[in-house]
């Protein structure tokens, strides 16, 4: 194929790509150096049905005049990115300064509600991707094994998770772990303590968030695992049967090679998915708890009467950062082993 | 199952009819508002006018939505039915128009106190009034041989009973999840202690004081006789938990009211002994720990003239006496012809010991919500009141100076 032609069969989707991926984000970029225009504050009495009260409002028609003049706001260059709320650089260079040890240091550092939100998402991406890994290995290898009249309910009932949806996969959990739920209940008759509760304690939340998100995501990995271990060769198999390996050696050194491309592929999904963690926060109510970086940019856009969109679109700029680069160590591996594959 | 529901949309319409007072109307009318009983009566109401199309739009979210809707021109919603804090959101962008000529030429029949004025111009109609306060079980606090607490301390004291006595293990609750549920509650209670959120004129927040801390430390007492939980409880929580008799005192909405004393949901015994009182007052001051809360109705700046005065006429047989009457227990109705019910006392005892309106300040959303964002961590015991404050006075700082509030 000639670059010419190449260029022209990839056009459409390249136009789609630069309309709905790269332009908002450009917007998005460009709204996240803005703040809105200084509010013309005046004094109003205003009255209602419980009296009368002297208080501040906005002059709405001088405020609309300066945003008509300038409808992005005004430029505020990367301040909203080291403001308090997001990467606070002074706040950070003062606890640093005063602290006096590191353990001080970052519990003062746990206080910011960015980084806060960023250990918790980091935390959750790095413990639920292995585990969905293995797991989604582990039960593709057994449901492999079953015999065949067993295989179709078993693949079915192990996809549910992923088909109920997150948020309301995550409710009827918060009601099973409620003390009155089933779960909730049994864990402390187990316990035999009374005021054990997976809601209160933040430790047992972060757990519990964290084995909700690797029971939700197993499924995905497995059905994956199970797609690619339909096409590993029988031959090779049977060669290493013979050869004597034992049934772990057989999964170790072949199976698993094998299916090396596909723990890359799930591998950078769940990076991603995990990354930006959301809808098990809002159903499990653990906000108090633990916050992702998706959930700030929700409670930028919804959390109170007045949207903060420089928030959001800054919190959504360190996101789409955050994700490249925990991607990059991935794709540069990927790319040096097909590299090498080539020469 | 068609047949059945046009039937029965139908059999409503024909009942609806029945107030039809001669509403007559020139002009298209679209309201957006809340989705709860008490809305659907006026929305209905409004329905019943002749002469041109009503529809209504009842959403959750409908906060969310009208900033967009109204800035449209035309505007997609010639009316928005919402609250105190909705007011200001739409004030400050211009959105409302002002409806004195509409109020003089048909509105005789509003009581003067549901006018909501703002620099001498009508801007909204109220028409029903809400606000937390005290909910107990007058049978529980017998067997604890305690009497109705009317301050914080004595609900404290009533629960320590309580709990001495064996009867519950965590007699008291309260809405503090964490997010809005729990900066009201910081409001109110600091409404209570008479403290000012602000540095008086400026936007510059001031709540790290002894108001402050005195607020923090109530609210962490009354959380400790709360079930652990209480970080995940919302309306929605806490009236299930009363209705399931594991509460003996809590402080929950007014409009939750009607929906404990029905007959759905709970137990004969835990309903025919719920009393609802007014907002404790605390720490020896004398106004309740609560904030008075309107719902009313605003007409779009951005709608045509003939649909704005169609939209005050539906909207005007909507809250008529009619209306009311007929739905006298949905809700704290400001209007002609309510007769005040047990559904109804808490909230009108609140408004009557001096309870003070929810602040109708323009960054008054933002107080709120780093309040609900960073006092958790104090309520969890992880850090000091002071430490507390500080964090949430420097989120409101950051959020107030992305909003062009403060330089």
């Amino acid at each position: 194929m000639t670059h010419r032609s190449f260029l022209w069969f990839i056009f459409p989707s390249l136009a789609a790509m630069v309309l709905f991926i790269a332009m908002p984000i450009v917007s998005v970029f460009l709204q996240s150096l803005h703040v809105e225009h200084p509010q013309v504050l005046i004094q109003t009495e205003n009255c209602g049905p419980f009296g009368c009260k002297q208080t501040t409002t906005v002059d709405s028609e001088a405020t609309a005049a300066l945003k008509s003049e300038k409808p992005l706001g005004q430029f505020n260059g990367l301040d909203t990115y080291t403001n308090r709320n997001h990467l606070a650089f002074t706040e950070v260079s003062n606890a640093w300064a005063t602290s006096d040890g590191i353990g001080n240091f970052i519990s003062k550092l746990m206080n910011l509600p960015f980084y806060r939100a960023l250990a918790f998402t980091l935390t959750y991406t790095f413990i639920v991707t292995p585990f969905v890994i293995v797991l989604g290995l582990m039960i593709a290898l057994g449901v492999n094994r079953l015999p065949k009249l067993f295989k179709g309910p078993t693949i079915f009932v192990s996809l549910l998770p992923m088909i109920v949806t997150p948020l309301i996969g995550s409710l009827i959990l918060f009601w099973m772990i409620d003390a009155e739920g089933i779960l909730g209940a049994a864990l402390q008759r187990i316990f035999d303590d009374n005021s054990l509760s997976l809601k209160a304690s933040p430790s047992l939340t972060w757990i519990m968030l964290i084995i909700y998100g690797i029971w939700h995501s197993a499924p995905f990995a497995f059905i994956v695992f199970y797609a690619g271990l339909q096409t590993v060769p029988k031959d090779t198999l049977e060669a290493a049967m013979i050869d004597g390996a034992s049934r772990w050696q057989r999964v170790r050194y072949v199976v698993v090679p094998y299916m090396a491309p596909l723990v890359t592929f799930i591998l950078l999904m769940q990076l991603m998915d995990n990354f930006r963690v959301f809808e098990p926060i809002v159903g499990f109510s653990a906000e108090a708890s633990a916050t992702s970086l998706s959930w700030i940019i929700f409670n930028d856009l919804r959390g109170g009467a007045d949207p903060l969109f420089g928030s959001a679109a800054t919190t959504s700029m360190l996101t789409i950062l955050g994700v490249l680069v925990l991607l990059t160590p991935v794709l540069i591996r990927t790319w040096r082993t097909s590299y090498r594959k080539v020469v | 199952m068609f047949l059945k529901k046009m039937a029965l949309a139908g059999a409503i319409t024909m009942t609806a009819g029945g107030f039809a007072s001669a509403c007559q109307i020139n002009g298209n009318v679209s309201i957006l508002g809340n989705d709860f009983p008490a809305l659907h009566a006026v929305t209905d109401g409004a329905k019943t006018c002749a002469g041109g199309s009503v529809t209504a739009n009842h959403n959750k979210d409908y906060k969310d939505v009208m900033v967009a809707a109204l800035t449209a021109n035309p505007a997609e919603f010639s009316s928005v039915i919402g609250n105190n804090g909705v007011l200001v959101t739409l004030m400050n962008d211009g959105l409302v128009r002002s409806l004195d000529d509409l109020v003089a030429k048909h509105g005789q029949s509003l009581n003067p106190s549901q006018l909501v004025t703002v620099d001498g111009k009508v801007m909204a109609i109220a028409f029903m009034a809400n606000a937390q306060h005290l909910f107990y079980r007058a049978d529980i606090l017998s067997k604890a041989g305690v009497a109705a607490p009317t301050t914080y301390e004595e609900v404290l004291a009533a629960a320590e009973a309580i709990k001495a006595a064996g009867l519950m293990e965590h007699p008291f609750a309260i809405n503090t999840k964490a997010g809005w549920n729990l900066g009201e509650e910081f409001v109110n209670m600091y409404m209570g202690s008479g403290g000012e959120f602000f540095k008086a004129g400026t936007a510059e927040i001031s709540v790290n004081n002894d108001h402050g801390i005195a607020t923090l430390n109530m609210l962490k007492s009354l959380v400790s006789y709360s079930n652990p939980d209480f970080l995940t409880f919302d309306s929605n929580a806490t009236q299930a938990l009363w209705e399931s008799g594991d509460l003996a005192m809590a402080t929950m909405w007014g409009t939750r009211g009607a929906a404990v004393l029905d007959d759905e949901g709970s137990t004969e015994m835990v309903v025919s002994s719920t009393v609802l009182s007014g907002a404790p007052t605390w720490g020896g001051g004398s106004t309740p720990a609560t904030t008075l809360w309107w719902d009313g109705f605003t007409i779009a700046a951005n709608a045509s003239d003939a649909d704005a005065e169609a939209s005050f006429q539906a909207l005007m047989n909507g809250i008529g006496k009619d209306v009311i009457t007929a739905n006298n227990d949905k809700a704290v109705w400001l209007g002609e012809g309510y007769t005040p019910s047990a559904t109804s006392a808490g909230v009108a005892a609140s408004a009557s010991s001096g309870a003070n309106p929810y602040p109708m300040l323009p960054f008054m959303g933002l107080l709120h919500g780093a309040a609900g964002a960073e006092l958790a961590d104090f309520l969890q015991g992880n850090e000091t009141a002071e430490q507390a404050l500080s964090d949430m006075e420097a989120a409101y700082t950051a959020s107030a100076k992305e909003k062009g509030f403060l330089k």
